[in-house]
């Protein structure tokens, strides 16, 4: 009885792994160059609102705390 | 029973062929590569961020960090048996939540900011109303059979949770019962990721492998290799196409998904540490990686270049995060610190 149910769970294992890489078989995939392309694109559009890259100016910066003395 | 063996290799060679047939579709759509794409891209030259802050009050280990969605508050878990919620801005702590077992791999913050979660070596994924008078167990999701190493909320009803059990899964916060439960990995899920319509999440696990999922149907739809070694650390990219990963190999890698593969490798010889987490800065365009050298190194993800490094810890980073308004970078590590850098 168990020597059965042994086969039986490797035989299910077996047709789920083939059920699973059908599945990601079935993938349309776009060309490299095209995801390069557009993952560029996303970087630099929005590379002027990104305050690591450009700098987050003492004044508005949340995390340093304002300083008492000001020079007018 | 003959033929039952018969069937099985049978199965087990088209598993090979179906194999083979991935990686020939990967390779036919192989017609570039991001560092190539990028060549004409202006460097970002060094980039120099100074620490604002360091937040003192853990007394032991911190493995776990995450920011809440107004960008200011922050909750931090240490193994000395605390949450705390921070006000990265004040750097005052709002909210001590003593937990039952002290042993936690992982804490989130839920999108609305009414409740925290974490879990670890209990195998329990405690959620908590911190808006209470004081903090309140509101529920103990209790299923998995190994280790907590990852939770994130979709909302104050719904939460996704990653295990050493090797699976990973969606529960329901109004009953505390399993929704979905995600199996395909054959190591400890390490780290969890959702995307930004929250309709997939991407796991890494001690396979060695990043999975891509179906958020409401539990199907694995796609899955990415190249790491050699526990997969500790992932992200999406903000355009919800590509997801960065980090590994004990010493390596973060760029998988893109719609073309299924790997498209860039973030490596340098001099450095022999393993990867414990990730971040991306609001553009995407910066990574920061935590390492078990004590640092967050900071690398370029379109060049593949490092241009950074945020030095000050005296022990492994273990965490690392970007608010959404993308100000700062905060850093936790096994020296009990967090620390904030712009």
């Amino acid at each position: 009885m168990s020597n059965n149910s042994a086969a039986n769970s490797s035989l299910v294992l077996a047709q789920k792994a083939v059920k699973q890489l059908r599945l990601e078989a079935s993938v349309r995939r776009i060309k490299v160059s095209q995801a390069a392309a557009e993952l560029k694109a996303f970087c630099l559009q929005n590379a002027h609102k990104d305050p690591l890259l450009t700098g987050v100016p003492s004044s508005d910066n949340p995390f340093r705390p304002p300083k008492s003395c000001v020079l007018f | 029973m003959a033929s039952e063996k018969a069937e099985i290799d049978a199965l087990k060679k088209e598993c090979d062929g179906l194999r083979t047939q991935i990686e020939a579709a990967r390779k036919a759509v192989n017609d570039g590569s991001m560092t190539g794409a990028s060549g004409g891209v202006a460097s970002v030259g060094r980039v120099q961020l100074k620490l604002r802050k360091t937040l003192k009050g853990h007394l032991a280990k911190i493995y776990a960090m995450h920011w809440a969605t107004d960008s200011k508050q922050m909750v931090s878990a240490s193994q000395d048996g605390k949450l705390l919620v921070w006000d990265t801005h004040t750097g005052n702590k709002l909210v001590a939540v003593p937990l039952k077992s002290a042993w936690v791999m992982s804490v989130a913050f839920a999108p609305s900011g009414n409740l925290v979660a974490s879990g670890g070596l209990d195998n329990i994924c405690t959620v908590y109303n911190i808006k209470a008078a004081s903090p309140k167990t509101l529920r103990e999701l209790d299923a998995h059979t190994g280790y907590l190493s990852c939770c994130r909320f979709l909302s104050d009803s719904e939460i996704l949770t990653a295990s050493g059990d090797t699976t990973c899964c969606l529960w329901d916060l109004e009953t505390g019962k399993q929704k979905v439960v995600f199996t395909n990995h054959i190591g400890d899920c390490m780290s969890l990721a959702l995307s930004p319509d929250m309709n997939t999440f991407i796991s890494g696990a001690c396979d060695s492998l990043a999975k891509l999922w179906d958020v409401r149907d539990g199907t694995c739809k796609q899955t990415f290799s190249g790491h050699t070694s526990d997969i500790n650390a992932i992200a999406f990219f903000h355009s919800g196409n590509a997801i960065i990963t980090g590994s004990d190999d010493c390596a973060c890698k760029m998988y893109d998904l719609r073309s299924d593969q790997e498209v860039i490798n973030y490596q340098d010889t001099s450095l022999n540490a393993g990867v414990t987490s990730l971040a991306l800065s609001s553009s995407g365009r910066l990574i920061f990686a935590g390492y078990d050298d004590f640092n967050c190194h900071i690398w370029d993800s379109l060049k593949g270049e490092k241009v950074g490094v945020l030095s000050g810890h005296d022990n492994r980073v273990s965490c690392t995060g970007v608010p959404e308004d993308g100000l700062g970078v905060c850093t936790g590590s096994w020296d009990s610190f967090l620390k904030l850098w712009n």
